[in-house]
């Protein structure tokens, strides 16, 4: 359970720095959505991985630790409530700049090869 | 007065909801009233904090009765109420300067204000490591609002890199929060800092690698070089009562370093003791050069001041890098001061933009100012104590600041480095100056009269500097003591844990 757990987070963080390096804010969005996923079961995995543990004292012999759960709970809804606001700047951005690139003007060679796959 | 240390934090709370509601929420007036009776009420509160915990010592508020280590604890020290009445000073002084006008320019203004203030509080006071990144959101989400409050291109774009920035931040804090969680068992910073000396040798690297990862986090909120690039540009894009507030949100971030990397990996850690500093000596050093070449490359007085901030930051990254009680003594002292001072130079680079008509705050000729006098008089006294020269504050918190770098090598970079920035800064207030108010051409600009409480809030932060220097006795007493307490902090919780188990 540990490896494949640990290769979830692995390959959220990576997919998530890769899409957040990108130039476009959806891609960006995208990216910093993917992170806050795998920075959410990181999170629950610093209770430890339990099978059949109960949260509540006196239910049972083997407990599991509440605390990430809250803590989960917690970034789980920060992290909804940025992704919502990001989302609205990007189109905010889109609407101020004419574009959605980050930097808020587009790179000559993207432009030049967008003209030139027009063409084709 | 059991509860005042959450008074800081709830009462901007309920301020910034009952401005949100019926009677309050349509009419400026009516909220302008009550956020300036708030913060007035503030600044009383903070101040009763400060005296009551710097004459009966440190007050722990546990949230609930839920007793630490497993609930949420509030800790008003001598540092925390410090920073809580300069957090209430400043943003009276913002919200007067809003609210001659600049709050009319989008909506809700001051609810967000006052969620500012209170994510700002909330940092401070808090003695819990989850809760710092929950107040750290709070005050975030706030700053994402009123950043781009007023809308424009210029805003729109700073706050899209700002936010970004922030939210890659957050998730960083997180992991970090998840290792040091995982292996630490305990987010109460008090607490943390006893169980990481008793860490096998395998989890040593672990919570080496989140205490390290907190750093870059809160690298990222003071602009710490690399990670300063956004600042510039995000301070001079805000409008000005925001950007006078936003001084001290990178104070937020050295306050937390301080926190964080004196209590928890301090000198007591064992294996981990101070494991920030190797970074800390050649950043602070960088930022301090960084900030220095921006302040002479700037090409207008908000970028000028948006600088100056880097180099406040590098400044205090030096002396917490110093790592003695007389170095953080005298970043104490020098945060104050350059926080006030960086807030009123935000609000006077607006006044000059307002005056100069097109021209704007930029260092080119333009016609000459209405009221060149009276703004040239509050430019002088910032720059003068910005530059550190005396007699006002910014000259004794550098001086205190080079005495505590006494032994021979620290000395050699911690002296050249600080005179030599404040020289840039010299060079480059005084060419803004002569640029600004006497190289004119053509007659004066016909406009309307500056509103009185503009100049106001620009006197009432600027006066803080020569305040600084009269009381300078009490205050420097005061930072004493406080930076004692904050690196004795682990020894007194541990003899308080001894005590309550015997």
């Amino acid at each position: 359970m540990e490896e494949v757990y640990a290769l979830c987070v692995g390959v959220l963080t990576t997919c998530g720095v890769f899409l957040t390096l990108r130039g476009r804010t959806f891609s960006v969005v995208m990216g910093l959505t993917l992170l806050s996923y795998a920075v959410n079961l990181f999170l629950f995995s610093s209770g430890r991985l339990k099978l059949d543990g109960a949260a509540v004292l006196g239910q049972s012999s083997s407990y599991s630790d509440p605390l990430p759960q809250a803590l989960v709970l917690t970034a789980i809804v920060i992290g909804f409530a940025m992704t919502a606001f990001v989302v609205i700047l990007a189109m905010r951005s889109r609407a101020d700049q004419g574009n959605d690139h980050v930097d808020g003007n587009t790179p000559p060679s993207s432009s030049e090869y967008s003209r030139h796959k027009r063409k084709s | 007065m059991q509860h005042l240390a959450i008074l800081p934090i709830l009462l901007p709370l309920l301020a910034g909801v009952f401005l949100l509601l019926p009677p309050l929420s349509h009419s400026i007036e009516r909220q302008r009233a009550v956020t300036i009776i708030t913060s007035l009420l503030l600044v009383i509160i903070s101040a009763s904090l400060l005296f009551v915990s710097d004459q009966q010592g440190t007050q722990l508020y546990v949230l609930g009765d839920w007793q630490p280590p497993y609930g949420i604890t509030l800790v008003a020290d001598r540092l925390s109420t410090m920073m809580v009445l300069l957090t209430a000073i400043l943003a009276l002084a913002a919200q007067l300067y809003a609210c001659a006008g600049d709050d009319r320019k989008g909506m809700y203004f001051h609810p967000l204000f006052m969620f500012q203030v209170m994510g700002i509080n909330g940092a401070f006071l808090t003695g819990d490591i989850f809760n710092l990144f929950v107040f750290f959101e709070i005050l975030l989400m706030a700053s994402y609002a009123l950043l781009i409050h007023g809308g424009g291109k210029q805003k729109t774009k700073a706050s899209v890199h700002y936010v970004i920035l922030n939210l890659v931040g957050s998730s960083i804090f997180l992991f970090a929060l998840g290792m040091l969680y995982g292996t630490l068992g305990s987010l109460n910073i008090a607490d943390m800092a006893i169980r990481v000396r008793a860490l096998s040798v395998e989890e040593q690297s672990i919570v080496k690698a989140g205490g390290l990862m907190l750093l870059v986090v809160f690298g990222l909120k003071a602009a710490m070089l690399p990670l300063n690039f956004w600042l510039p540009r995000t301070y001079a894009a805000a409008s000005a009562p925001v950007a006078a507030l936003f001084a001290i949100m990178t104070k937020v971030g050295i306050y937390s370093i301080l926190r964080v990397h004196t209590v928890i990996f301090g000198d007591d850690a064992g294996a981990l003791a101070n494991i920030a500093l190797p970074w800390l000596w050649p950043l602070a050093l960088l930022t301090l050069t960084i900030g220095s070449i921006g302040v002479i490359a700037s090409p207008s007085l908000r970028l000028t001041t948006a600088n100056l901030v880097i180099i406040s930051v590098g400044t205090l990254l030096l002396a917490i890098a110093l790592n003695s009680e007389l170095a953080t003594s005298a970043a104490l002292y020098y945060m104050v001061h350059s926080t006030l001072i960086a807030g009123a130079l935000f609000l006077i680079s607006d006044i000059v933009k307002t005056e100069r008509g097109k021209a704007e705050d930029r260092y080119v000729v333009a016609r000459q100012m209405k009221q060149a006098k009276t703004i040239g008089i509050a430019f002088f006294i910032a720059a003068l104590a910005v530059i550190g020269m005396p007699p006002l504050s910014g000259f004794i918190g550098k001086t205190l600041l080079l005495q505590a770098a006494y032994s021979g090598l620290e000395m050699g970079w911690v002296w050249s480095f600080v005179l030599v920035s404040s020289l840039a800064v010299l060079i480059s207030l005084s060419r803004a100056g002569s640029t600004l108010f006497w190289r004119h051409s053509g007659e004066k600009i016909s406009q309307d009269k500056l509103p009185p409480l503009k100049l106001g809030a620009v006197y009432l932060l600027l006066a803080a500097s020569p305040l600084l220097v009269i009381f300078g006795g009490p205050v420097t007493q005061f930072t004493q003591a406080a930076a004692v307490e904050l690196h004795t902090s682990v020894q007194t919780h541990e003899q308080t844990v001894q005590a309550g188990g015997q």
